[in-house]
């Protein structure tokens, strides 16, 4: 599905400022697999989801999706097959358009119908429906800028935005951390049931050891800009926290140092 | 007085068209294009020359199509270039000073003696009576209004509002921020051509200078416009645009009958009613704190 080979991204090359986000990062992703991601600052997460997106062109190897190598194809292309949530609730919706137009802005990824159409009775009664699954109300306020709603009702309109045609893969950045607690499990259990309805293939960035371990079927963590641990099947159903810190440790040959890791429960 | 009035309302329509373009660059795309001062010229020229050369309705298209080649200009040098957005139209508006040099023959002014317009046209049918300027103004400014309001309303408009508003989202959108820029600022451009292609047939003249501070005053029409209807929705800001350029010349008119004020100073004036009012948020914002310290001090004074 995802085969990512020898990935490599250095920033401000020949500087002091000099910063090797990414080294030679190899990584391959099954179809329907979703993987959690866990790190020490600076380990190279987000790095990594921006070279998978294409918000900037990787300085080696290669990645391709489904069988197509994008290395070199533009974000916005790339935006047809990959879905992308960021822990900033207000970065994937336009504040001071409705509702049903930034649905439809997303549902332009679909790629039928001509750029001069316009939202059709059929396409408001299809994005009623969508927006029931929410369950927070939104489809009887379709006409609302969405910069009237909450942080979490717009991470969760993000989220059927980013699913509503299923991308090939999604990309969550920590998407829940900004919401309050309740809030933040509402869209966790949200992201849960899309994920298992469309089958997507999800790489999940998360600072809660136990998301990392409960949620999906795969769990990795980075440092360095590298991946210093992989588990998956029975090795991971019987780990706990504190043996993946422990398995941390020997990975990566120092102690875990996320400070929002270490304080979260 | 009843000339006034026309008048007034003539221009009103005829520049609402500026206001417009300023509303869908400045207010929907949030770029300040200065390309509009050159491009009015641009506009004006090229359709005084084509309709001198006897062909009205094929002049205003071949404006509306130069204001979009200039608008195209501004905006592959910022999106592909890399020029800030501001310099990028004021680079295109420097080069258009002399590109409209050339449309009009490499004089700097043109006048049409006599020969048939647009209005012309109207007038012999007999349509409109003696309001048959009025009329076209309206019914050109009224159209394009329309028309830009349902595009607003496409897939395509909607990606160009989205650009103003969130850029990230439009890429995620699977559409390039650049293409939907170029897109608005060709579109928008074509408006201020056509207000001055239809100005320059309108005045049977056109003048190398004719466009100075047009960028101002179509800012200080949609302003006024906005203040008067408020700022919602795109239906509204069209509607603001035209409403804002009318009460803009009524204004315009009194000044210059009245004169409260010389004529002379009216673009003055009209640059520190735009400053002022786009200066307001900062202004009250700088009102409430002062507020605020003063009441802490006095409060420690007791």
């Amino acid at each position: 599905m995802l085969d990512i080979q020898n990935l490599s991204k250095t920033f401000n090359p020949g500087t002091v400022n000099k910063k090797k986000a990414l080294s030679s990062l190899s990584l391959h992703l099954d179809e329907g697999d979703f993987v959690t991601i866990v790190g020490s600052n600076g380990a190279g997460k987000s790095t990594l989801f921006n070279a998978i997106a294409g918000s900037f062109y990787a300085d080696e190897g290669s990645i391709s999706l489904a069988g197509k190598d994008i290395t070199f194809m533009p974000e916005h292309e790339r935006s047809r097959r990959i879905g992308r949530l960021f822990q900033d609730p207000l970065r994937g919706t336009a504040p001071s358009m409705t509702i049903e137009e930034n649905l439809a802005l997303a549902y332009l990824r679909a790629a039928h119908g001509n750029p001069f159409s316009r939202i059709s009775k059929k396409d408001k009664e299809f994005f009623a429906e969508q927006l029931k699954q929410l369950d927070m109300g939104l489809e009887d306020r379709m006409k609302n800028p969405v910069g009237l709603l909450s942080g979490g009702q717009r991470q969760a309109l993000t989220l059927l935005m980013a699913t509503m045609v299923p991308p090939q893969l999604l990309l969550l950045d920590e998407h829940t951390a900004a919401l309050d607690p309740a809030t933040a499990e509402k869209v966790l259990d949200l992201t849960r049931r899309v994920v298992a309805e469309s089958h997507i293939t999800c790489l999940m960035v998360t600072h809660n050891m136990h998301q990392a371990l409960e949620l999906g079927n795969r769990t990795l963590m980075m440092a360095d800009g590298r991946i210093v641990l992989d588990v998956a099947g029975s090795e991971r159903a019987g780990m706990g926290v504190d043996d993946l810190i422990a398995r941390f440790k020997a990975g990566a040959g120092h102690e875990l140092d996320n400070d929002r890791i270490l304080l979260s429960e | 007085m009843l000339i006034i009035t026309q008048t007034a309302l003539e221009l009103g329509f005829l520049y609402a068209l500026v206001a417009m373009a300023l509303f869908l660059s400045y207010r929907i795309l949030d770029i300040a294009d200065l390309t509009t001062d050159g491009c009015f010229v641009l506009g004006a020229a090229v359709s005084v020359t084509v309709t001198a050369a006897g062909h009205p309705v094929l002049a205003i298209f071949a404006a509306m199509l130069a204001g979009a080649c200039a608008g195209f200009v501004t905006a592959f040098l910022q999106t592909k270039l890399g020029v800030p957005s501001i310099l990028a139209g004021i680079v295109t508006n420097t080069g258009l000073y002399t590109v409209n040099l050339m449309a009009m023959g490499w004089k700097s002014n043109q006048s049409l003696l006599g020969g048939k317009t647009v209005f012309t046209m109207l007038r012999e049918t007999g349509i409109g009576g003696e309001w048959y300027e009025l009329l076209l103004a309206a019914f050109v400014t009224i159209l394009a209004g329309l028309l830009l309001v349902l595009f607003l309303g496409t897939r395509m408009g909607l990606s160009i509002r989205a650009t103003g508003d969130n850029p990230d989202m439009v890429r995620a959108s699977s559409l390039n921020p650049s293409f939907t820029i170029t897109v608005g600022l060709c579109l928008a451009n074509m408006l201020t051509a056509l207000s001055g292609a239809i100005v320059g047939q309108y005045q049977k003249t056109v003048d190398i200078n004719s466009g100075t501070g047009i960028v101002v005053i179509g800012l200080a029409c949609l302003i006024i416009g906005e203040t008067l209807l408020g700022r919602r929705s795109v239906k509204k800001g069209v509607i603001a645009a035209i409403l804002g350029s009318i009460v803009y010349r009524f204004i315009y008119a009194i000044v210059f009958y009245t004169k409260i004020v010389p004529v002379e100073c009216l673009k003055l004036l009209t640059a520190i009613i735009v400053a002022l009012a786009i200066a307001a948020p900062s202004i009250q914002k700088w009102a409430t704190f002062q507020k605020r310290k003063m009441a802490a001090r006095n409060k420690e004074g007791v």
